[in-house]
């Protein structure tokens, strides 16, 4: 059987965080009462004329430098089709002067994946299918709302360099981290303020033309995408296996049943007439629009896992540590509270630490966790450290300390996480040792593991309390006495 | 031909210190208009709505400010006529289309709010061909315009309903738009100035696009003096439209009467062989007349000027193309059922458009289509570069240039219009100006030995109104008595 | 006669009244054809122009970047909006089932 290799690129819309629409001032806002925020210009009234936001220029740019793109003199376009939600029967769009191109989005595993262009655009009304399954082709008539039409996107496009559904996946996380991270879009895939749409090839491994490749479009979640193109994978080389070709096509995926369809062939395909948008002047990206663009945009998510990893190990090269601790990284800094980390650190705890309790514990409660104070947090990273709490006593104070704030020192005496002393730790470990004296002297003969044994009686004994680094250096040192 | 000249209203600018001063109410102005479109509008049809409500309230308004000591504008009571396509607030627009029958815009152009701010006073929406697309007035679905000179004749196109309106004396002013002639021929075939400013001095917001780098509103008048009033009026940046220039309105009356000497005049030889006898001697004349009041006057060849009609007839077709294509039955105008939507786009742009208009859309789809764009639009706009070039080059010797207005006096009806061609034809002296942006006046200069009205045209460089005024202005005070409106019919 | 037809022959009337969504009979088909491909080898001069190192012009004007700010401006009153519609329920526009999806 033939080895063959995916090859992947990905269309991603995403919608930008201005107040206003692309091309007028109504409020540019989700899920709002339908046709409330209309106006000649984005209904498409005759006579009316559009004329462009400088916030969404501004965060095109953003976008673009972002992604290490190039900024040109762009011009916009119209594209030419109809369709029900497009006011105008054309939509305003940048066909072959787009304002950002050639750039590259780094995953963090350290591989790249090329961007062709991250151009603006216009968005369209929403049309709700009536009849039915409530599905395109079974609607007896259709209503529509044009609040969306007008919203300005910026489309990124990247090149086919991606190689499987998991690479996509990750591909689209680190985007939807940027564009967070830049303030250029909220990213919620679910509201539709980032919607992808993923082209998928396959070709005989080591071969250097692509294949056909066919556009699998309704993926609205990252699980959708990666079971989307894992199956249109499997499609694609069954059907080159039996000898078929796999057709150009666009194919809709279903999420009930799980699988890509064709959508219904049109009589031809869409011819759209591109030319340059007369009702509109270029657009030059000049020393005030850049530097807007730039203005209150912190260090980006590679940066920012970076500087963590500096931190955490002294090696600021990414994806050279294979163990938990780098997808632990990407997850503090995926959640936004890098900084906390980093200001703990200053304070004196322990990166690695803090990295690993950021990562596993406050993920339930990223938002509460943002107000945790930097400082309190390195208090308690320390008493963990020097054995004064154990990890589980850690935990549950650093729960605390999210939930409702206040001093680690405090929390721990309040949940009676006094340290104990080290007599009675002493006198516990000697207790154990007493009644387990088969497994004291298996340990005492070398067999190492058999502290677990031995250590997992003085937890019980102590209900948690005991630490157990201590509770282990206790027996070493008895065993080496 | 049995026109009769006309009384008329006599300057704007007195009408409105008259009004301003409370000498003369703006009511008492309407009413002239509002007798004169009852006695003339039966047979002539320039309008397909009278306001006449809303025109009488508008006057009361200013007559209310003026007793108030409110200075109500400097069109004060001036009656106006407004071409179908300029969007007026619930009134209905109709770009004489059946596809917009009924339709009331939810806002005003921005030319329109300029005017009422001024305290002009709208009396209705003018009948043109449909969607701007003609030069007879013939193609609006609503019927045709007659020439007041000879109403066997059309009145040109395409804002045949304004341009008759002032020529019959209904209105001393009225507007229209002009993407590649529409203002000026059909002034020249009814005897009156009109002008196409420079492309972005006056907004387009609200100007019902037909082909949208070529579109522009002007004014039609009696006088260069009128007119000259009524663009500093409207004009001047807008923020509503992104190819309106960020300059001032231009200042034109001042300098009105400062004459030609040494002005250097450019006879554009070109157009000459493929226009009319009479056409061509008022250009000649014209040319003698300003030599006679001290300007330079010397034959020009600018062979370029005559890629303007092809270059036009590929261009505008395609830029309408798709700006007519939100009239598809969704949100507003005309609908024809159909079983599913595309459909029902169909049905509706087929019963709701005329020929002419089906036609301009259909080359424009060609021009633009997959493996036709670099053929028939991209050559296009080259060959617009190429004329634009030809008028810079002759601009660095002449300061204006002189040609015919448009190749023939009024035509009879049915006479052009099976022949899109031969239509297309009357555009050829006028299309090279909307191609370059550049701003143009037809004066009314001479009559034909059938004594129907010829018009001449000054060209001048982007943003030369003021001295293209000027010439006009001169070539108005040479032009013999009876050559231009108002008449009866 | 034959060549101008050749020009736009009444497929490609068709194929352009399709894309335009301009529903056409028959004998309207065959009339365009006649009188488009006139048009068009009327103006045939324009295609054949040399026009090496000429680039065109899609304005007039040598603007640029003319933009607006991102503050909010009252919309339209919907209802005087979902007047004017042909079709409308509740508070949206309808039309009839619609065949393809959006491109």
């Amino acid at each position: 059987m033939t080895e063959y290799e995916t090859v992947i690129g990905l269309e991603v819309h995403c919608e930008l965080a201005t107040t206003t629409k692309l091309f007028c001032g109504c409020r540019n806002a989700f899920g709002e009462d339908p046709n409330t925020n209309i106006c000649p210009v984005c209904l498409g009234l005759p006579g009316s004329l559009p004329v462009i936001n400088r916030r969404a220029v501004e965060l095109a740019l953003r976008i673009g430098t972002a992604l290490n793109c190039t900024a040109q003199r762009s011009l916009f376009h119209r594209k030419n089709y109809f369709y029900p939600d497009m006011p105008k029967d054309y939509q305003i769009s940048q066909y072959d002067e787009p304002i950002n191109v050639d750039g590259w989005l780094e995953l963090p595993d350290g591989s790249r994946v090329g961007i062709e262009r991250a151009h603006m655009e216009e968005d369209t009304g929403k049309t709700t299918h009536v009849g039915g399954g409530g599905r395109i082709h079974e609607a007896g008539y259709s209503l529509v709302d044009y609040n969306r039409a007008g919203v300005p996107l910026v489309e990124i496009v990247s090149r086919p360099d991606i190689r499987s559904a998991a690479q996509a996946r990750a591909y689209v996380t680190e985007l939807r981290a940027i564009l967070v991270a830049t303030g250029a879009s909220d990213g919620r895939m679910e509201e539709g303020s980032l919607r992808v749409d993923a082209n998928v090839s396959v070709r005989p491994a080591r071969s250097t033309e692509f294949g056909t490749r066919c556009e699998v479009k309704n993926l609205n979640s990252l699980r959708s995408l990666q079971r989307a193109i894992d199956y249109e994978v499997a499609r694609q080389i069954e059907l080159l296996e039996s000898g078929e070709r796999v057709a150009q096509e666009t194919r809709h995926w279903n999420e009930a049943d799980g699988s890509t369809h064709a959508l219904r062939s049109k009589e031809e395909a869409n011819d759209y007439r591109y030319f340059p948008e007369p009702d509109l002047v270029p657009l030059v990206p000049d020393a005030r629009l850049l530097s807007a663009a730039a203005e209150g945009v912190g260090p980006l998510p590679a940066e920012r896992r970076r500087r963590l990893e500096a931190l955490v190990t002294g090696s600021s090269e990414p994806g050279t540590r294979r163990d938990g601790s780098t997808d632990q990284v990407a997850t503090v800094v995926d959640l936004g509270l890098d900084e906390l980390v980093v200001r703990a650190a200053d304070a004196g705890g322990d990166p690695r630490l803090a990295v690993a309790r950021v990562a596993n514990e406050a993920a339930a409660n990223a938002e509460a966790a943002k107000d945790l104070d930097p400082i309190a947090f390195a208090a308690l990273l320390k008493m963990e450290s020097s054995g004064q709490l154990s990890a589980t006593q850690s935990k549950e104070v650093l729960a605390a300390l999210i939930g409702s704030g206040g001093d680690p020192a405090q929390i721990a005496v309040r949940l009676g996480y006094e340290q104990m002393n080290s007599s009675d730790l002493d006198s516990m470990v000697g207790e154990v040792i007493a009644s387990h004296p088969e497994e004291w002297r298996r340990y005492c003969g070398g067999e190492d593991k058999v502290v677990q044994f031995l250590l997992g009686q003085v937890m019980a004994a102590s209900k948690g309390k005991a630490n157990g680094k201590l509770v282990a250096a206790a027996f070493a040192a008895r065993r080496n006495a | 031909m049995t026109a009769q000249p006309a009384p008329g209203f006599g300057a704007v600018a007195e009408i409105a210190s008259a009004v301003r001063s409370g000498e003369l109410s703006a009511r008492s102005v309407l009413e002239q208009a509002l007798r004169r479109v009852a006695e003339l509008e039966g047979d002539l049809h320039c309008f397909n709505t009278v306001t006449v409500e809303n025109a009488m309230a508008d006057a009361d308004a200013v007559d209310d400010m003026v007793r108030s000591g409110i200075d109500p504008g400097r069109l004060a009571g001036v009656p106006v006529a407004l071409k179908d396509n300029l969007c007026t607030e619930g009134i209905p627009t109709t770009c004489s289309s059946r596809i917009l029958a009924g339709w009331l815009p939810p806002y005003d152009a921005t030319a329109v709010s300029r005017l009422r701010r001024a305290g002009a006073v709208p009396v209705g929406k003018t009948n043109l061909d449909e969607f701007a697309m003609g030069s007879s007035t013939e193609n609006s679905a609503f019927g045709p315009t007659r020439n007041p000179w000879d109403t066997t004749r059309v009145p040109g196109g395409s804002s045949g309903g304004s341009a008759a309106a002032v020529a019959a004396g209904m209105v001393p002013l009225a507007f229209g738009t002009d993407t590649g002639g529409s203002i000026r021929q059909p002034a020249s075939l009814c005897g009156i100035v009109g002008v196409k400013p420079t492309y972005g001095v006056i907004s387009r917001y609200g100007l019902i696009a037909f082909a949208s780098s070529l579109d522009q509103i002007g004014p039609f008048a009696t006088t260069v003096a009128d007119a000259a009033l009524a663009l500093e009026v409207i004009a001047g940046h807008d923020p509503m439209d992104s190819t309106s220039l960020d300059l001032p309105a231009p200042t034109l009356l001042a300098s009105l009467s400062d004459g030609v000497s040494e002005l250097r005049v450019g006879i554009v030889e070109d157009f000459l062989p493929d226009v009319s006898p009479e056409c061509r001697a008022s250009v000649v004349a014209a040319g003698e007349a300003l030599a006679a009041a001290g300007a330079k006057v010397e034959d020009v060849a600018i062979p370029e000027v005559l890629l303007g009609l092809p270059a036009y007839y590929l261009i505008a077709p395609a830029e309408a193309s798709s700006n007519l294509s939100r009239y598809d039955g969704v949100r507003y105008g005309l609908r024809v059922d159909g079983p599913d939507s595309e459909t029902m786009n169909s049905r509706t742009r087929g019963e709701g458009f005329g020929a002419e208009v089906k036609r301009r859309i259909m080359i424009g789809t060609y021009a633009l289509s997959a493996g036709y764009y670099d053929a028939y639009y991209g050559q296009a706009q080259k060959a617009r570069t190429l004329v634009i070039r030809a008028f810079e080059a002759a601009y660095r010797t002449f300061d204006v240039l002189l040609t015919p207005t448009t190749p023939s006096v009024a035509f009879p009806f049915g006479s052009k219009v099976d022949d899109p061609i031969e239509m297309y034809l009357c555009d050829l002296c006028s299309i090279p100006s909307n191609l370059a942006g550049h701003p143009a006046v037809s004066v009314p200069f001479a009559l034909s030995p059938d004594g129907l009205p010829v018009g001449v045209q000054v060209l001048a460089p982007a943003l030369g109104e003021a001295l293209m005024m000027r010439v006009a202005a001169s070539l108005e005070a040479a032009a013999p008595p009876g050559v231009r409106g108002p008449v009866t019919p | 006669m034959s060549e101008s037809e050749r020009l736009i022959s009444p497929e490609a009337v068709r194929h352009v009244a399709r894309l335009a969504r301009l529903a056409l009979d028959d004998d309207e088909v065959a009339l365009y054809a006649v009188q488009l491909s006139a048009i068009l080898e009327h103006f045939d001069a324009v295609r054949r122009l040399d026009t090496e190192n000429v680039p065109p012009t899609a304005h007039p004007l040598p603007i640029e970047n003319v933009l607006r700010a991102d503050t909010e401006v009252p919309s339209l009153d919907r209802a005087t909006v979902l007047a004017q519609a042909p079709s409308a329920e509740g508070d949206r526009f309808r039309v009839p089932r619609i065949m393809g999806e959006a491109p």
